[in-house]
């Protein structure tokens, strides 16, 4: 099973690289990671997408919550929660391509963010499922780059961290 | 202040009594600020990872925080192994690393080593001190972190313009760390929960692990089992938790545990598990360990508990007030004595016809001396002296484990989680340190004392009077074990062509050296190797395919044991 935690540690070297130690050095996987600095800059919020078990899950917040850094841990995942990703796909548009691609855009509520001759850089907003669903069909039209963030989650309603 | 005076004063309001360490061009500052203020006592060592493990034994001797100070680069690589082994075993250590100037950092410069980054893994929580004024702060916090909540090593890296550079000292009375709050007071909702279970239980037993040690809850503990008439069986971990003469002491559990111990843990109906994990070398295969069992586990740990074996009643505190908390409530609920007694009555009848069936036992030779006849020796001999068993690691831990008693907490200092050859010499030298006046053993094994001999320089240095048992078996006794067991008897790698002569090194360094080669002299060379002043050896020529028993091979049910 998926799981998406939101994870509040304190802003400071080395946090980053214990979390990821933590993973690796007892065999989790992490899917997706984002960080980025909270209202309070002295915590850092996390945003980490992984896999397994209830177990496994288990394990993984509570080794989470055992490092000294960490301050707060969430399974936004077990309740009703928001997610979304970004990203920047720079596709060949050529003058048979162009109409349909900002069809497409429309039709997904992307934006194009930088135009040349030859290609549009699009921005994509959404789930993981728009992620790929965009890229699917933008893939016969020749994608040239795709740059991606991981996965932002929140909890919705009160189960905020 | 400058900031290696900071440091020295932080050390002395921590209490410290005593550092071991090595000296080097990163950390000279320090030596040379210790060296002028004089209160601390400084122990020279002669190989880094001794100095973690003489602070690990102080630690685990006394329960108070062990600490090191070591040079960058090599000096730093080389207290890893005993920083794992404190790890693995959540003995409270700080360890002090000097590193290059902080403006050199990432450079590859002269001794430069990322021990931050080496030991992350392995540490509690480390730091990289970049601005003297943090310095106190980071000082106040290592220690404390060390020995709260599941206590470990902690390692603070000191590059050497911080050393040097100046600011006020003003150490923190109180401690801010938002982001750590151990959990000491166990829930009362599970305390009831496991009562509810534990009056029902007609086969209970308890497993009792080395955070009973570490929290002291022995007396805790004892009052429980004799309240409720219940055995205890103990890790190696957790050997002097209860007394090991204890009518309802069943010894240890697991690999090489007691016939006894490993029965009654795959018949019982309730385990009440203190201050244990559930190791691998406990459980044996897990599909098959307690099937019938429910389980109420005690530990400060969170991620101990459901880690291998799903849990009925978790309870997450500290073990002694835990115990503390059951205890009155069973004292509450006032069940007669008679009634516990009744309970239990055919399980104890049933423990004991196991115990008759497969004592814990070997077979005597008139010619060659058996290395359990040489711990049954040396306990009769010093049993009443309170004396302090370390061990190296292989068969010689273990056939002192399952025939020495320990009846105090404390008294056996052993490398259970980790394992390292080469612990059990330098420990002894941290725990005589501590209790210069008591009696302190290394039983070792011919490989083991091998890895960290060089102590006795150290030893010799600080008049330390430790004694150590070699059962020299000239073989990696507990290797080759499991090469004649699983591997055709083919003993790759494991037997020593080449054996010092231990009573010429002992001699070397200026102590005394005995050697017992007939069954006839264990107990002469016991008595004059216990009775000679000073560092001593006795090395006794063991049966040299002596095995370990009873066991339980790697992946096996515990029932699956292979007897004598
Ligand atoms: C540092 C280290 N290296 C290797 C091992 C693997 N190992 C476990 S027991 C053992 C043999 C120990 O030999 P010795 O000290 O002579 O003890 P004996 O088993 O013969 O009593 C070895 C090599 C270990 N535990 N620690
Ligand atoms: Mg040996």
């Amino acid at each position: 099973m998926k799981h998406t935690l939101s994870v509040l540690v304190e802003n400071c070297p080395g946090a980053l690289s214990r979390i990821t130690g933590l993973f690796s050095g007892r065999g989790f996987n992490i899917e997706s990671l984002s960080v980025a600095p909270t209202l309070d800059p002295t915590l850092s919020h996390l945003t980490l997408v992984t896999r397994g078990d209830e177990f496994i899950i288990e394990q993984i917040i509570k080794q989470l919550n055992r490092l000294v850094d960490v301050y707060k841990v969430v399974d936004v995942s077990e309740g009703e929660f928001v997610e979304r990703e970004m990203a920047l796909i720079k596709v060949r548009a050529e003058d048979e391509t162009r109409a349909e691609i900002l069809r497409m855009c429309d039709i997904f509520r992307c934006k194009v963010v930088d135009v040349s001759p030859k290609t549009y850089t699009i921005e994509v907003t959404g789930p993981e499922s728009k992620m790929k669903a965009v890229t699917e069909l933008l893939k016969p039209l020749g994608i040239k780059e795709i740059a991606r963030t991981g996965t932002i989650a929140m909890a919705r309603e009160k189960k905020s961290v | 202040m400058a900031g290696k005076d900071i440091i020295v004063e932080a050390l002395k309001q921590e209490g410290v009594e005593v550092i071991f360490g090595f000296p080097g061009g990163a950390i000279i500052d320090i030596n040379d600020a210790l060296e002028k203020d004089g209160t601390i006592k400084y122990v020279l060592v002669r190989h880094e990872q001794g100095a973690t493990h003489a602070a690990d034994g102080y630690a685990r001797a006394t329960g108070k925080v062990g600490v090191c100070l070591v040079t960058s680069g090599p000096g730093a690589t080389n207290t890893v192994t005993g920083i794992a082994t404190a790890y693995m075993d959540s003995i409270p250590m700080v360890v002090l690393t000097g590193q290059v100037p902080t403006a050199l950092i990432g450079n590859d410069a002269f001794q430069e080593v990322d021990i931050v980054g080496i030991t992350r893994p392995c540490t509690k929580h480390n730091y990289l001190v970049k601005d003297v004024k943090d310095l106190p702060r980071i000082l106040k916090e290592a220690f404390y972190l060390a020995r709260t909540g599941r206590p470990g090593p902690v390692l603070i890296d000191l590059p050497k313009d911080v050393q040097n550079q100046k600011a006020e000292f003003k150490y923190p009375e109180t401690i801010k760390l938002r982001s750590y709050n151990p959990v000491l007071e166990p829930h009362n909702k599970q305390i009831r929960r496991a009562y509810r279970l534990i009056e029902k239980a007609k086969r209970p037993i308890i497993y009792a692990g080395g955070g009973v040690i570490i929290s002291g809850a022995h007396k805790e503990l004892k009052t429980l089992a004799e309240t409720i008439h219940a055995p205890v069986t103990m890790t190696l971990m957790g050997l002097g938790g209860f007394p090991g003469t204890h009518e309802y002491s069943l010894g240890m559990l697991g690999m090489h545990g007691s016939y006894c111990a490993n029965m009654a843990m795959a018949n019982t109906d309730l385990i009440i598990a203190v201050g244990a994990r559930f190791d691998d070398r406990v459980t044996g295969k897990i599909e098959a360990f307690a099937p019938l069992a429910k389980i109420i586990h005690i530990d400060i740990d969170p991620t101990s508990i459901q880690k291998n074996v799903k849990v009925d009643v978790p309870i997450v505190g500290d073990s002694k007030l835990a115990l503390k908390k059951l205890n009155k409530i069973i004292h509450e609920e006032g069940r007669p004595d008679e009634a516990w007694k009744d309970l239990h009555a055919a399980w104890w009848d049933q423990i004991k016809a196991w115990e008759k069936r497969h004592p814990l036992t070997y077979k005597l030779d008139k010619d060659v001396i058996k290395p359990q006849y040489v711990i049954e020796k040396l306990y009769e001999m010093t049993k009443d002296k309170d004396p302090i068993i370390t061990t190296e690691v292989g068969q010689n831990q273990m056939w002192a484990a399952q025939f020495f008693k320990f009846d105090k907490p404390r008294t056996l200092l052993t490398s259970g989680g980790l394992g390292t050859m080469g612990y059990g010499f330098p420990a002894a030298i941290g725990a005589q340190m501590a209790f210069p006046d008591r009696l302190v053993i290394d039983i070792a094994g011919d490989g083991s004392i091998q890895m960290n001999i060089q102590e006795m320089a150290t030893a010799m240095e600080q008049r330390l009077p430790v004694k150590i048992v070699i059962l020299n078996n000239e073989f990696l006794g507990m290797v080759r074990q499991w090469q004649e067991l699983f591997y055709d008897k083919r003993y790759a790698a494991t037997k020593f062509h080449v054996t010092p002569d231990f009573v010429k090194i002992a001699e070397a360094y200026g102590a005394n050296g005995f050697r017992a080669t007939k069954p006839g002299d264990v107990e002469s060379v016991l008595e004059q190797g216990l009775n000679a002043e000073g560092l001593t050896i006795m090395e006794f020529a063991i049966a040299k395919e002596e095995g370990v028993f009873p066991m339980v091979p790697a992946g096996k049910a515990t029932t699956e044991m292979l007897l004598v």
